[in-house]
């Protein structure tokens, strides 16, 4: 075993490495947020919805889970182009991600809409609160509080998980990285650098949250909590 | 005539259980009644009936001109008239005492912040607690939480004020600071409703008395009844006190 490392021949790809970096971070933006806003939707129409919504979420949850990530990109992918659509790769990597991730976020959530209890809303009721208006300022909002260290910890799987999008050639870190290897041949050095990059995109990403998190949870700020 | 809420012969069960059984009583104006009896009597029942958190099942119910026991009831308008407190407290966990005062005038009134801000410092003065404005529930003490849940109700200025067994999960020195609220109240004119565990309290502040016993009204009266009941029931229940 004499394996020469020459992370030298990789330097003059630090530009492609560096956007590989920016794309990932961009889909993985994207497919947050909407994934987090159609899963606490789905997670409201679970727990609140009429039968056939909380069955139409149900289905969807359980389809999802219960299938490899890979498998649904590819039939969101070829299934659009069987329909005869066009889409980027990128955008029907996005709607993959947002599909998966909207499915493990409706169970967080409504785990934390279940965690409140039920003298609050009896409260909000009381008061003569809407039941939309209960729903935002004294269920959803401190159900998010609740576990958003659950969600954190999602979203961060979901930045690792976009690699995979590369197998429909979505743009972003891995792929580059695949194209920078068969450049090179410097495959073990090239996922080494791209290994630690995700390292690094995993640490921006918690502390992300961590700030938004301050930002956002008065209460967690004030008591100090901690993430 | 004059009565801001009555119930007549109201029925409710919980499965098998009849815990009301034809329970009757009026409460006028300013007037403050104290609904005493042992734990499984009906009156927490009773009480969450009047403010429609229960659905009865025969007889009437009218709190300040609404017929409570109409199923077209509209509940909004019923719970602009009616402010209730909880035994739990029930305040909001991640708002403070302020924000915890001022989401039901902002949500349902359309008071601006700014009016609403002053309501909130207005209403937290009347219980003590104005300096405690910005505080989280966690921070308060719970006889501290309670007077902010008695100020939240109080800010959307009720015609009647319910209490259910409020001071039940307090020690005997927070107990006193919150009935010391409901005796400023009850001064003030609020009428009022408190199921209550306090007969001292009841026997002091109570311009009436109701014994509940086996879901029915068993004996009622002024807070001197307290002192001679008629009775057995009552004299039992009176008597295990002390």
């Amino acid at each position: 075993m004499t394996y020469q490392f020459d992370f030298a021949a990789l330097l003059p790809y630090w530009r492609e490495f560096a956007m590989g970096v920016w794309l990932t971070l961009q889909l993985s933006f994207v497919a947050t947020v909407l994934g987090f806003v159609l899963g606490t939707l789905c997670a409201i129409g679970r727990s609140d919805g009429a039968p056939w919504v909380k069955a139409l979420v149900a289905c969807y949850v359980e389809v999802i889970r219960n299938t490899p990530l890979l498998v649904q990109i590819f039939i969101i992918y070829f299934g659009i182009a069987t329909l005869g659509l066009h889409v980027d790769a990128n955008v029907a990597a996005v709607l993959a991600l947002v599909v998966n991730v909207g499915a493990y976020t409706s169970e967080i959530v409504r785990a934390g809409l279940e965690s409140i209890h039920k003298s609050q809303l009896e409260a909000a009721e009381c008061l003569g609160l809407s039941r939309p208006q209960t729903y935002w300022h004294v269920i959803v909002r401190p159900a998010i509080e609740r576990v958003y260290p659950a969600l954190t910890s999602q979203y961060v799987l979901l930045m690792l998980a976009s690699s995979i999008t590369s197998q429909i050639s979505a743009e972003e870190l891995t792929a580059v990285a695949n194209r920078i290897q068969s450049d090179t041949f410097r495959s073990f050095e090239t996922y080494i650098v791209v290994g630690v990059l995700y390292l690094a995109l995993s640490f921006v990403v918690r502390i992300a949250f961590w700030l938004f998190g301050l930002v956002v949870f008065v209460r967690r700020r004030k008591l100090g909590t901690a993430l | 005539m004059s009565a801001v809420v009555s119930l007549t012969n109201v029925e409710k069960s919980f499965g098998a259980v009849k815990v009301l059984n034809g329970v009757s009583f009026e409460v006028a104006r300013g007037e403050v009644a104290a609904v005493i009896g042992q734990s499984g009597s009906g009156k927490s029942t009773a009480l969450r009936c009047i403010n429609a958190l229960e659905t009865i099942e025969g007889g009437q119910i009218m709190v300040c001109g609404h017929a409570v026991h109409d199923p077209k009831l509209d509940k909004k308008t019923l719970r602009r008239d009616v402010g209730i407190v909880f035994q739990s407290y029930n305040l909001f966990p991640h708002l403070t005492a302020e924000q915890n005062i001022m989401l039901a005038p902002t949500c349902v009134k359309g008071i601006g912040k700014a009016a609403a801000r002053d309501l909130a410092r207005e209403v937290l003065a009347r219980v003590g607690l104005e300096a405690k404005a910005d505080h989280f529930p966690e921070q308060l003490s719970g006889g501290q939480q309670q007077r902010v849940a008695i100020a939240r109700s109080l800010a959307m200025q009720p015609k009647l004020m319910l209490f259910d067994e409020v001071t039940s999960a307090l020690d005997p020195q927070l107990t006193g600071e919150v009935l010391k609220v409901m005796e400023d109240l009850a001064r003030g004119g609020m009428t009022m409703i408190l199921v209550t565990h306090e007969m001292a309290f009841a026997r002091k502040v109570a311009s009436k008395v109701i014994y509940m016993h086996q879901g029915t009204v068993w004996e009622t009266g002024p807070g001197a009844m307290l002192d001679d009941p008629k009775t057995p029931e009552l004299r039992a229940f009176v008597g295990s006190g002390l």
